[in-house]
């Protein structure tokens, strides 16, 4: 177990899945023996709105909230969410990207613009993306809802916690009758390239 | 487990009885997390904070370790029951369990409750994580029995919901209930009044001495060309960004505990107060006669966060803080606000309303989202129940246009319904809506008195607003189901149109509570779109639209049909899609 604090950042639009995530990992980490501390958006800003989530982990954890240019993942279920968020990973993080657009009312009512450059901006933001199609990926193994999971699948490539607490916390975390869906949807994401 | 869930194990090993509050970001979860350790702990949902702290006064008096729950600004409700209770003193521990929410994430305020420790002269407690908050809730109610005094632990939205271990140990078993009768001790008419003062002065003296030997507070010797006092949350950013500064940590703050303060100000070459919000420890170290830095190079406004700190260390270091650019590809994002739900059963009222030049005086809940354009159909928020006082104040006045308050439910029953007693009674014009969604919405759907359901789930009556409203001396009561535009939109006229004052009840479930679609997925039709854009006025996420035509995100859709009444082309329908 190395000195470093570890920290991780889970983006997406309110209702899409993004605290379901940041539990699966929080749990893995503990799992794997670490200290750990988490921050989610609770009230007004799960209403539709963005939200992120922070896992940390480490020997010993102080802060809950990530600093800037320090995250090793940045997993984002919503392009622009990737970028609103970029700027707390590190230069030389890895960008776990969901191709989905949701456009947001400030688009549907002209007040603002989705930018149509999103996957060319994607590539030029982040020297290391994974950029998946998540939600087919859900979608083929039998349920869109497990979109979440396949991204954290894919985050888990940048992190250094074994396959045993990843599947331990899988199993913690959901229902029964999802847990089968669950752990393959989190192999797809892991096993992507 | 979280902040708020530390807090409650810390209740429910502390062995608490009752528990009440009223549900506010980002306190909520403390009081749903200890109602699962019914039935050895009794909790409730109150009406509002004053009664859930009055709840849990009646509670100690009688012997019962007990909590009350809110956020900050529900303490400003709970003031008058708090101010007094520190006169009148608890016989079994009482921990009012208050958190704030510095940055606003969801509130209309960032007021610091450490100022009402100071301000009712109670004993402080702020936990800068999850074990802290469970530990604390435990030696604050011993605390609190110990000197029979109410006792205030202020936790902030990093606190309550952020999660960290947390170690667990056994239930202390409750002790027995039973009023001792002591009137000079619980009446405090003025003879036995000033006696109390006398008594709350005397008791702070000793308070301040336990301070000085709480394991709360501790100083972490480590180099002392600088020494850094802080508390809360603000302990573990200063631990990041400082690691070699040796710390004064408070846990339990208030009454300060000057002896420490000294031993470590004096121990330290140069010294540094870091603390969120208010400079409350920074003016007393100062009033002891230290030179402190704090504010000059700490903000004081929104939270505080490592990379904040260490622009403060930067400015005290006298460096220039490197400014690196943000990226260039983050630029020109399109903002994604909180916006109503699609489904929800307020956007109908807030566009009909918008049909009208009305004057709409609002409230504090997911309809506080009605200010945004392009709704855009509220004008003022104040605190929970002024959407109907001020409404009233507005026309009393003389505003020339009507003028309409609008609240919720749990919000009516919290505090509307005295403003809707002063329209009946001062004779009032005013129209008011309340947009009755069968629960607490917000805050994560919490039960309220108009629900028929107790906060441990049992049933129970459920609370009419129609019968409030008539026996306030309203006598223009109508119900309306607010997924009926056509309906909504006369209800609204003609109310408006009345010289009497009125009271529309829009009722319609919560979608996000009931977790189901309201009917069937709706579609646009491209052929028989003509691009007016008028369904965009309704502001519903499902309905995305990017220059051509606008299409409807079969996920998103709840099918409450709102869109289809509103296009004039026919265009919208269910297409037989379920
Ligand atoms: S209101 Fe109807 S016709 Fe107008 S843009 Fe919307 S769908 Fe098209
Ligand atoms: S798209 Fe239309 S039917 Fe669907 S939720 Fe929005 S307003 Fe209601």
């Amino acid at each position: 177990m190395s000195e470093k604090i570890r920290s991780v950042v889970l983006a997406g639009v309110g209702g899409q899945g993004i605290l379901l995530a940041s539990e699966v990992l929080a749990r893995a980490a503990m799992i794997a023996g670490y200290d750990v501390k988490t921050n989610e958006v609770h009230g007004m800003a799960q209403r539709g709105g963005s939200v992120i989530a922070q896992v940390r982990y480490g020997p010993e954890v102080y802060s809950p909230l990530v600093a800037r240019k320090s995250a090793l993942v940045l997993g984002a279920l919503e392009q622009i969410e990737a970028l609103r968020f970029a700027d707390l990973l590190a230069p030389d993080g890895l960008a776990v990207v969901n191709a989905q657009a949701i456009v947001p009312v400030t688009v549907s009512m002209g007040a603002a613009k989705y930018p149509q450059d999103i996957e060319s901006r994607l590539w030029k933001a982040f020297p290391k993306l994974i950029y998946l199609k998540a939600a087919e990926m859900a979608k083929d193994l039998g349920n869109i809802q497990a979109a979440n999971i396949v991204l954290l699948g894919a985050v888990s490539q940048g992190l250094d916690l074994p396959d045993e607490a990843w599947q331990e916390a899988i199993a913690a975390s959901v229902k029964e009758k999802f847990r089968e869906l669950n752990l393959k949807a989190f192999e797809a994401g892991r096993s992507l390239v | 487990m979280s902040g708020n869930a530390a807090i409650a194990r810390g209740a429910y090993e502390a062995g608490v009885t009752v528990g009440t509050g009223y549900p506010g970001t980002p306190s909520t979860e403390i009081l749903e997390n200890l109602a699962r350790y019914a039935p050895e702990v009794y909790c409730e949902w109150s009406p509002n904070e004053k009664v859930a702290f009055e709840v849990a006064a009646g509670a100690s008096l009688g012997g019962a370790r007990s909590i009350v729950t809110m956020k900050h600004v529900g303490l400003n409700v709970a003031a008058d029951p708090l101010m007094t209770l520190s006169y009148i003193t608890v016989e079994g521990g009482l921990v009012a369990c208050v958190a704030d929410d510095p940055g606003m994430h969801s509130s209309q305020n960032e007021q610091d409750t450490r100022n009402y420790a100071r301000f009712a002269r109670v004993p402080l407690f702020e936990p800068s994580d999850s074990q802290e908050a469970k530990d604390f809730m435990k030696l604050a109610m011993e605390i609190s029995e110990k000197y029979k005094t109410p006792v205030i632990l202020r936790s902030t939205t990093r606190v309550s919901h952020s999660r960290s271990l947390v170690a667990q140990e056994e239930r202390r078993a409750p002790g027995t209930v039973g009023l001792v009768k002591n009137p000079s001790r619980f009446v405090p008419i003025p003879v036995w009044g000033r006696p109390m003062r006398q008594r709350l002065e005397e008791r702070l003296v000793l308070l301040k001495k336990e301070a000085e030997a709480s394991p709360a507070n501790r100083i972490e010797w480590r180099d002392r060309k600088l020494g850094i006092i802080t508390s809360s949350i603000a302990y573990q950013y200063v631990r990041e960004v400082w690691p070699e500064a040796s710390v004064l940590k408070l846990g339990f703050s208030y009454p300060f505990p000057d002896a420490l303060i000294n031993q470590f100000a004096s121990g330290i070459e140069r010294l540094l107060v870091v603390e969120e919000l208010d400079d409350i420890l920074e003016q007393h170290v100062k009033s002891l006669g230290y030179a402190a830095a704090g504010r000059k190079f700490v903000p004081g406004i929104g939270e505080l966060s490592i990379d904040r700190l260490r622009a403060s260390r930067a400015k005290l270091e006298g460096c220039e803080m490197p400014q690196d650019e943000p990226s260039p590809f983050s630029q020109d994002l399109p903002p994604r606000p909180p916006v109503l739900c699609p489904g929800c059963p307020h956007r109908g009222v807030f566009y009909a309303l918008g049909k009208h030049d009305v004057v709409v005086t609002g409230d504090i809940g997911c309809y506080s989202l009605g200010a945004f354009k392009p709704l855009d159909r509220m004008d003022s928020i104040l605190c929970m129940g002024a959407g109907i006082s001020m409404a009233h104040g507005l026309e009393k006045a003389g505003e020339p246009r009507k003028v309409v308050g609008i609240v919720g439910d749990s919000t009516f029953f919290h505090s509307g319904i005295t403003g809707l007693l002063d329209i009946g009674y001062n004779r009032g014009r005013s129209t008011i809506i309340v947009l009755d969604n069968r629960t607490t919405a917000m805050t994560g759907h919490q039960d309220h008195p108009g629900t028929g359901r107790t906060l441990s789930g049992e049933p129970t009556k459920a609370l009419s607003i129609e019968e409030f409203g008539r026996a306030c001396g309203i006598d223009r009561v109508l119900t309306q189901d607010p997924y009926d535009l056509d309906a909504t939109l006369e209800a609204i006229s003609g109310e408006l149109e009345a010289d009497a004052p009125s009271l529309i009840v829009f009722r319609a479930p919560c979608p996000l509570k009931e977790r189901k679609r309201v009917g069937m997925r709706r579609v646009v039709n491209p052929e028989l779109c003509k691009g007016c854009k008028l369904c965009l006025k309704l502001a519903c996420p499902a309905i995305e639209y990017q220059g051509e035509l606008p299409v409807i995100n079969p996920i998103f859709c709840a099918g409450c049909g709102l869109c289809e009444q509103v296009c004039p082309a026919g265009a919208i329908s269910t297409e037989g899609k379920p």
